[in-house]
């Protein structure tokens, strides 16, 4: 007994004192859609400052907004920009703003797991609708066939999966999906977390793509990134203008650069379904959520000095990774956003 | 002696009766099997990979492959140290005054909460020690963890230590007293130490429990790519890179998912079979 | 003697306090009382911080299905059905399993075999949830996805219970993962109240001429049956709280369905994916509220099996006087 109550005491101490190194870490959680370059980003800053290290995990929009209203975080992230009444949550909680900065832009892809088709297929947005809704079930109904002759379609059931948690790539879709269908919007709505009528969850962008992967027939969104880390199909929607086009760089920078000049000052804006021959009708901003005022000096700092680095250096990582970089418009308003930071 | 209008139901009965009981020892094997064929697949997926970048390196970044669980591990040990430090002495000290000073309306009441708190889904007590400790203060941390942890390991604790402390012989406690010891002295000088086996074991038992548990780990200690310097940062640990890694489509993850569970089970086992020897040798001790 | 006398007067009490006992006392007092205080905080906690979803739904909240956290809606009943289900398939398979395991372990196997079988079984209780979990989603879902459930389909796909189509997860995915998980503990409990009846009965019944089988089953099993029955119940309790091995088999979907193919979701999985997440109040609320629901259930169940196992124990006791 006296030697465990020892060793206990011991490692206790150890815990505290032999590990209490001098790096400054910061905590963040938030959205799954551009955990790749966050990941990525927050490695090569802590290489480059030792003495900061950002820890971001991977937990969807919904708690990154939740943990950031509630104070447990530092920062969040969301693909979904808050709503009104979030913002008003968090003012009343928190006794600040809560101010979005805009990281990368990315894309949801419809992805797909269809033994024997290996061709990539296109969607109309009706079809997608349906699938989500459930109204079509096999893959071989007519508003699928429709756009991919050519193209053997097996009649196969067709198995949704779409996100378990709270999630901004699901805001993202559901924002595409409400734009395009009003049997969507009015039944089943936008959101972060919504009441699907079809399908089975998985968690985060890494689960849906598990899941995908490995369950033949089945149908998801993602995040561009995660369908190409892990080679699976992803196909073709028809955009506003007609056209069918595959997410890509050129494709989503083309949905940004209309609202690229007309950005409001908080940078909150929906870019899904956009106009233009070149534009990826699932496109969307990416954001971190950062607090008006910080109280610790050090953290706050060390926020304002990564924000910096990303808007600059950290831009160039994003298109490696299949994220599409900020308009420069975009860049130069957040830059000066920065000092919003108190 | 069996009449020939009798035999063949009684053939029936004694054949029924042989295929229901060796029935019975399949279910047996089946049962025990198990065990072997949980041990069997993370040996084979996971064996491999327990290298040493796995205990030392921090996690790499999404989707790149290479690092390792150091920082999971060490969580995990800073989680079970503090928790024992939390659990062990309410369950130990609750337990002694169930054993020598309760009266019995106060020791039901003391034994029903130890019983509601053992059967309380961990994900509540999870719940608890977030609105506790997690949202009052605005940090995960280790100390959040630890705490979900430690009350965890109260009731098996505390049962076990009144268990055996009541088991020591009354002659003990007698030949005490009457050398002249004072009730406290004698508790602690003679009667504690003759139930120390038992009341280790039930430590490490439940020590084991929660070594394990996930749950209640991922609103209070939540994760961290990095070292957790301290007790009041969030904290990687076993069980929840576990989780995390599994449902996650890359390969190299699931890989290391194995690597530890195979290490998280091994961990598990192993206090387990000391904690039953320990009890073992006891008995065998004093009957020698 | 010093401090001998029992009395509460000022002398004996101050002698008392200077031997230590009166000290050690309130101190393990203290100890014991701070359990009953976290029993009590956990009950109030989860009282309290469900308040505006009690409010809003009600008793209704029990009845209804939807889970809509757009439009605010929330129900409990999918999860209800989902933890009842899931349990009920795990007691359907772990239950003959298991007392047929604790019948050879209690009567027919020799002392060494006995204690080595159980010693292991008992460590099987020990392993945790996520490896189940870990176990579940790399070996048992493809296995269900691509041989058990469509055998299953082919043979019984009549049945509405066997309909739709096969993800590898859902109810009865999570279902043999939990029956697997309170395998032990049926075990090692009915084997213990199988031990304890008096060997009297066993050999009244083969004097009378009974086979083996005939003994035990109709006699040994029934007189153990209260307890037996705890064991069950003690099973389902631990089942209905598991959380991460069911999160990762069960497909995290909340619905009603039919089929034991369908993806569902349980109370505590729920619980463990939006927790952190909920964005509104009222959606924290909702989920607590989901907490407060699993407490009781567990409560309720955890006391009818201590119940039952005492009287087990007790009519072994009575008959042996």
């Amino acid at each position: 007994m006296k030697r465990f109550t020892g060793f206990a005491l011991a490692l206790l101490a150890l815990g505290a004192i032999a590990l209490a190194q001098n790096a400054l870490l910061i905590n963040g959680a938030g959205a799954t859609f551009p955990y790749p370059a966050y990941s990525k980003w927050f490695d090569v800053y802590h290489k480059q400052k030792p003495a900061i290290q950002i820890n971001y995990q991977s937990v969807g929009s919904g708690a990154g907004i939740r943990q950031v209203t509630e104070g447990t975080v530092d920062f969040g992230a969301s693909d979904g920009p808050m709503t009104d009444k979030q913002l008003e949550d968090f003012t009343a909680k928190r006794g600040t703003q809560i101010l979005h900065f805009p990281t990368v832009l990315g894309a949801d892809v419809p992805t797909y797991n269809i033994p024997g088709v290996s061709a990539e297929l296109n969607f109309t947005p009706d079809a997608l609708a349906g699938i989500f809704l459930g109204s079509i079930t096999k893959w071989n109904d007519p508003a699928i066939a429709g756009a991919n002759k050519g193209v053997t379609l097996p009649a196969a059931d067709i198995l949704v999966i779409h996100r378990s948690d709270g999630s901004g790539t699901t805001y993202i879709w559901t924002d595409y999906l409400s734009k395009i269908s009003d049997t969507w919007k009015t039944k089943v709505g936008t959101g972060t977390s919504v009441n699907w009528p079809v399908g089975l969850g998985g968690k985060g962008n890494e689960g849906v793509a598990g899941l995908v992967k490995q369950t033949p027939y089945a149908i998801g969104y993602v995040e561009l990134i995660y369908a190409i880390q892990n080679k699976m199909p992803y196909g073709k929607i028809r955009n506003s203008a007609g056209v069918f086009v595959k997410a890509d760089l050129a494709g989503v920078s083309a949905a940004a650069a209309g609202a690229a000049k007309t950005m409001p000052e908080d940078f909150r804006v929906s870019i899904t379904n956009a106009p233009g021959k070149a534009a990826y009708p699932v496109s969307s901003f990416t954001w971190l959520l950062i607090p008006a005022h910080i109280q610790d000096a050090a953290k706050r700092d060390a926020i304002k000095g990564f924000l910096h680095w990303m808007l600059t250096e950290g831009q160039n990582y994003a298109e490696g990774l299949a994220y599409a970089k900020l308009p420069k418009e975009v860049v130069v308003k957040e830059l000066k956003a920065i000092s919003k930071i108190q | 002696m069996m009449t020939s209008r009798r035999n063949p139901r009684l053939l029936w009965r004694k054949s029924l009766s042989a295929v229901m009981l060796s029935l019975t020892g399949v279910c047996a094997v089946v049962a025990v099997s198990v065990l072997f064929l949980i041990l069997g697949y993370l040996v084979l997926h996971g064996g491999r990979s327990v290298n040493w970048d796995f205990f030392t390196k921090l996690p790499a970044p999404v989707g790149e492959l290479g690092g390792g669980m150091a920082n999971a591990i060490l969580g995990s040990a800073k989680l079970l140290a503090l928790a024992s430090l939390i659990g062990v002495p309410i369950g130990l000290l609750g337990g002694v005054y169930l054993a020598e000073f309760g009266g019995r309306g106060a020791g039901f009441i003391v034994r029903y909460a130890a019983d509601l708190l053992n059967g309380t889904p961990s994900i509540v007590i999870g719940i608890f020690a977030y609105a506790l400790l997690v949202l009052p203060f605005k940090h995960f941390s280790t100390f959040s963890g630890a705490f979900a942890l430690g009350i965890m390991m109260v009731p098996i604790t505390l049962r076990s230590t009144e268990e055996f402390l009541r088991a020591v012989p009354l002659n003990l406690r007698e030949g005490a007293l009457a050398l002249g010891a004072s009730k406290s002295r004698a508790i602690l000088t003679v009667v504690l130490p003759a139930a120390y086996r038992g009341i280790l074991t039930a430590v490490l038992l439940a020590l084991a429990r929660v070594a394990g548990e996930t749950a209640p780990l991922l609103f209070t200690a939540f994760s961290n790519r990095f070292w957790s310097p301290g007790w009041n940062q969030p904290t990687a640990s076993l069980p929840v890179m576990i989780y995390t890694y599994a449902v996650s489509p890359y390969d190299d993850w699931h890989r290391q998912a194995w690597a530890a569970g195979l290490l998280l089970l091994g961990l598990v086992l192993v206090i387990n079979v000391v904690a039953r020897l320990v009890l073992l040798r006891g008995a065998a001790g004093r009957r020698s | 003697m010093r401090g001998a006398g029992s009395s509460l007067s000022p002398r004996s009490l101050f002698s008392r306090l200077c031997q230590g006992d009166e000290i050690a006392r309130l101190i393990t007092l203290l100890f014991a009382a701070s359990v009953v205080l976290i029993a009590l905080a956990i009950v109030y906690q989860l009282w309290v911080d469900s308040a505006l979803s009690r409010h809003r739904f009600g008793l209704h909240f029990l009845v209804t299905s939807v889970w809509d956290p757009v439009f605010e809606q929330f129900g409990a009943l999918p999860f209800i059905y989902g933890t009842l289900l899931t349990s009920a398939v795990a007691l359907l398979l772990a239950v003959p399993l298991g007392i047929g395991a604790a019948i050879f372990l209690a009567e027919l196997a020799p002392q060494r075999i006995s204690a080595v079988c159980t010693f292991f079984i008992e460590l099987l209780a020990a392993v945790p949830s996520v490896i189940y979990g870990l176990l579940g989603v790399f070996v048992l879902v493809p296995l269900m996805r691509q041989d058990v459930q469509p055998f299953l389909k082919n043979t019984l796909g009549f049945l509405p219970l066997f309909s739709g189509p096969a993800y590898g997860v859902g109810f009865l995915t999570a279902g043999i993962v939990l029956a697997l998980m309170i395998l032990p503990f049926i075990i090692s409990v009915s084997r213990e109240v199988l031990l304890s009846v008096p060997r009297d009965q066993r050999e009244a019944a083969l004097a009378l001429g009974s086979t083996r089988w005939e003994s035990t089953w109709r006699v040994v099993v029934p007189f153990a049956r209260t307890g037996i029955f705890g064991s069950i119940f003690l099973a389902l309790a631990r089942a209905l709280g598991e959380t991460m091995a069911v999160t990762m088999v069960i497909g995290n979907t909340p619905q009603i369905a039919a089929s034991l193919f369908a993806p569902g979701y349980t109370i505590a999985a729920v619980i463990a994916n939006e927790f952190t997440e909920a964005t509104s109040d009222l959606y924290l609320h909702a989920l607590i509220e989901l907490g407060l629901v699993l407490f009781l259930l567990t409560f309720i169940l955890n006391g009818m099996a201590r119940l039952l196992i005492l009287l087990t124990e007790r009519k072994g006791a009575e008959v042996r006087a």
